[in-house]
């Protein structure tokens, strides 16, 4: 359902030229059936799951994308461009565990980490535990809020 | 008035591309390079989005012919798409260095090569 639905948003924001035709709504119907047909048959949950279109969640999204995620990314993007005149960089790779239990949340989390400068997801393993490239370590064991600050505790809070 | 605008946002977007260019030759290993490369051009191309997004956005207002407003809507898609496959990018091409034996150097510490060595004592 969550595939039906944006595709289906996506292809009419991306075909809409000033007005509306019934003949466009009804392709985009049909071309996002079609690809949510194709998309379920990779996914675990089914055709008919509604999870991902909890509005309040949206809403919830938003606002950690323009809230906490821009602050951070503004501050690691000032720091990292220091960093790249000053050449002054302490590089390793850390894990931590972010305790996530679903695929999105941890996609979400590492795609997080990966898009702040500084900090770049590697790898996670099977039992969900993160190993981080991070530009400049301050402790060689550091906790979850040294890495990726609340960003954890977002995704936790958007997708368990 | 509005050219001053984005012409600023166009500044300092150009001013973090640059600076991601400059890292590919500041940085010592392939991961520290890929965050000078994927980051600071995000920064750069985040900006060059608002410009754009600011663009049409008064033009629209000024006008009003829906094409700039289409723009609008065509802009807003492409940095969300950015937002996405640059993340992934970035991972796929540290994951894919670290498998092909490319040990981050310098590095003061590697939790990841602790926890393979683990696992191949383990499966020994």
């Amino acid at each position: 359902m969550f595939v039906l639905v944006i595709s289906f948003f996506v292809y009419l924001l991306l075909s809409w030229s000033g007005s509306m035709s019934i003949q466009e709504v009804t392709i985009a119907f049909l071309l996002a059936v079609a690809v949510s047909f194709v998309a379920s048959g990779s996914s675990r949950p089914g055709f008919w799951s509604m999870r991902g279109l909890d509005p309040r969640k949206w809403w919830l999204f938003f606002r950690y994308v323009f809230g906490p995620f821009a602050a951070g990314l503004t501050q690691a993007n000032w720091d990292v461009a220091k960093r790249v005149i000053t050449g002054e960089i302490n590089p390793g790779i850390v894990k931590f565990n972010p305790r996530l239990k679903t695929d999105a949340g941890r996609m979400m989390l590492a795609n997080s980490i990966t898009l702040t400068p500084g900090t770049l997801t590697v790898d996670i393993d099977d039992d969900g535990v993160f190993y981080v490239h991070s530009i400049n370590l301050t402790s060689l064991t550091p906790t979850e809020q040294d890495v990726c600050g609340t960003f954890a505790q977002w995704a936790r809070r958007l997708a368990g | 008035m509005l050219a001053l605008f984005v012409g600023l946002l166009l500044l300092v977007s150009l001013f973090f591309n640059c600076l991601g260019v400059l890292s590919l030759y500041r940085f010592p290993d392939v991961y520290t390079r890929l965050h000078g490369a994927t980051k600071c051009s995000t920064f750069g191309t985040i900006f060059a989005i608002f410009a754009l997004l600011l663009y049409s956005f008064a033009r629209f207002m000024a006008e009003g012919e829906s094409r700039f407003l289409v723009l609008f809507i065509h802009v807003v898609i492409g940095g969300i798409v950015l937002l996405i496959s640059n993340p992934t990018g970035a991972h796929a091409l540290a994951r894919a260095a670290y498998r092909a034996g490319i040990l981050p150097e310098p590095a003061v510490v590697d939790a990841l090569e602790e926890a393979n060595k683990r696992k191949r004592e383990a499966a020994a």
